[in-house]
């Protein structure tokens, strides 16, 4: 790619969720909105070669679009349903036109780039496509780009695009921000997808690759940007203070060879500093709208009694005990009742310890939601192990292994296997070599 | 990856210690960080007093020796910086194009090592170096 492309390409990155916002605003569909963004970009690319990078890319890239929507308009097949109203729109646009890229306007282009986020969103799409559409839209990757951080055919990932767009187009999805009752749902619906794009990067489910990191930092862009454009909404807080929090750890969770580093072992010094202050700021936001015992603030005060523990050993498991109970207490879910007996089984409070955790993992044991997660049998290993009940300890690792495809979680699962067997005084055997 | 986008204004080196930007200037720049802030790409950023209230700490022939400010042999100094989190190189460089300067103002765009970007070796010699970071952000 030449030095002009890699520019035209960045200045894509920039403009192009304002841009598919703006012009949404006139075709009232994200599909279409998106399909002309494209269509501009593609005459920047035969244009600015030519005639140079204009002085403000972003207002020549909006005001080519803009035209196509007109004329996309004009000929389109809208004009016969709401035509009054759409020959009225066009006249403000014509007249917003002019004055594209007018700071005095930003504040009209953010509430548009929130309209589309809510969009993307929308839970009349499946999940899949909401991740997809959003990463599409909302930070300007090429189909391609979102299949290789997906690990999935790049056709796959086009036709889930299109899918999502149709289906935004069949439903008759207004291109509007929520109100009232609606909005806090919608807004969940939103975290709830961009905390997804996080976690596929965080962890990926699959394959060699265990971290993806540019799908965090894109999540991160758009937890910044919700938190200015939903000042109001304490859990858009929440959730960049938890994303913070944990990406902070990303350099400590590799060992040299690539292999995973669980949380307790993590070399702490690798753990970057300003983002946790980042995250602390963010928490700290999240109480101040009064949001503290939510969903995402909770997590994130959990990872932060991590984050302020010098050493592992320094840890306030107590404080996640109470945390967790907390978070049970407004979202229960087996998922975060096995977290909260991971800490039990670490605290020293009343009601705590490895005899204590036992008791709240045999509690979860029938749980539908656990019954191929291979953390479950891991954690009752751990358990099992520190109370010396080592012959049971082996055969729930074992059972982990059974459970898991992710090369890296297998190394960690068959390290602590290999652990249990020497204790035993037997052979490390096949079944934690063959790994190695 | 994370750049530092640092300000170079001429004859800074030489500006009064009080020595403000002006109103005008400052709403745009406001403007500007604001911009940054919305795309979500924002990290840090701060302006720096002028050179005549700092001081230059020399290490010819191997010994410390301070010099007050102004640096009368200062040909460029540093006016303040942003860190911004961005996808490219060109990312970077599209942004510092948009800062509201003027002529007399240069912005240099820098990218900031990664810890993951040191080969094994070195990061086995900077074993520690994490840990006087965060000594001094944690009083900060």
């Amino acid at each position: 790619m030449s030095d002009l492309h890699k520019t035209i390409e960045a200045v894509w990155k920039i403009e192009s969720t304002r841009l598919i916002a703006g012009i949404a605003r006139v075709t009232r569909d994200i599909g279409i909105a998106e399909e002309l963004a494209q269509d501009a970009l593609v005459a920047a690319l035969e244009q600015w070669p030519e005639e140079g990078i204009p002085e403000k890319p972003g207002a020549w890239l909006m005001t080519a679009a803009k035209r196509r929507a007109i004329d996309h308009l004009r000929r389109g097949r809208m004009l016969e349903i709401k035509h009054g109203e759409i020959t009225r729109e066009l006249e403000f646009q014509q007249r917003r036109l002019g004055e594209a890229m007018d700071q005095a306007l930003d504040a009209v282009i953010d509430d548009d780039v929130l309209r589309l986020i809510f969009t993307a969103c929308h839970p009349v799409l499946a999940v899949e496509g909401r991740v997809a559409l959003t990463l599409r839209v909302a930070c300007g990757l090429t189909t391609a780009e979102i299949a290789r951080s997906f690990l999935v055919p790049e056709k796959t990932l086009g036709q889930r695009i299109f899918r999502a767009k149709k289906t935004l187009a069949e439903a008759h999805v207004p291109f509007e921000t929520p109100r009232g009752d609606e909005l806090r749902k919608r807004v969940e619906s939103v975290l709830s997808v961009v905390y997804l794009i996080f976690n596929e990067g965080y962890t990926a489910t699959a394959g060699e690759e265990w971290m993806r990191a540019e799908l965090c930092d894109e999540a991160l862009r758009l937890g910044r940007m919700l938190a200015q454009l939903l000042p109001e909404e304490s859990e858009v807080e929440g959730l960049l203070a938890l994303m913070e929090l944990q990406a902070s750890r990303t350099a400590a969770r590799r060992g040299p060879g690539g292999e995973a580093v669980l949380l307790l072992e993590q070399d702490r010094s690798l753990w970057d500093r300003a983002q946790i202050e980042r995250g602390m700021a963010a928490l700290d936001r999240a109480q101040e709208l009064g949001g503290g015992a939510r969903g995402y603030a909770l997590q994130a005060a959990i990872a932060l009694c991590h984050a302020r523990a010098n050493t592992a050993a320094e840890t306030d498991w107590e404080r996640i005990v109470l945390l967790y109970d907390a978070l049970l207490e407004i979202s229960p879910s087996p998922i975060v009742a096995l977290n909260r007996a991971v800490a039990v089984g670490m605290a020293q409070g009343l009601g705590c310890g490895p005899a204590a955790a036992l008791k709240a993992l045999d509690a979860l044991a029938e749980e539908p939601a656990l019954a191929n997660y291979h953390l479950f049998p891991s954690v009752r290993g751990d358990v099992l192990m520190k109370l010396g009940r080592y012959a049971e300890a082996r055969k729930e690792l074992q059972r982990a292994l059974g459970m898991t495809e992710n090369r890296r979680e297998r190394v960690l699962l068959s390290t602590k296997l290999e652990g249990v067997l020497r204790q035993m005084g037997l052979p490390v055997t096949m079944e934690a070599e063959e790994l190695k | 990856m994370r750049f530092m986008m640092i300000v170079i204004p001429k004859e800074y080196e030489a500006a009064a210690p009080d020595a403000f930007p002006d109103a005008k200037a400052v709403a745009k720049m406001m403007e500007y960080n604001r911009s940054l802030q919305n795309a979500g790409v924002l990290l840090a950023l701060d302006g720096l007093l002028p050179p005549s209230t700092g001081a230059r700490v020399s290490f010819a022939e191997g010994k410390a020796t301070v010099t007050d400010g102004p640096f009368a042999e200062a040909k460029e100094v540093i006016g303040g910086y942003w860190i911004i989190q961005v996808r490219s190189r060109e990312e970077a460089i599209e942004w510092a194009r948009r800062a509201p300067m003027s002529s007399r103002e240069t912005i240099e765009v820098r990218q900031i090592r990664e810890m993951a970007d040191f080969p094994e070796d070195v990061r086995k010699a900077m074993e520690g170096f994490e840990d006087l970071k965060n000594a001094t952000a944690s009083k900060a």
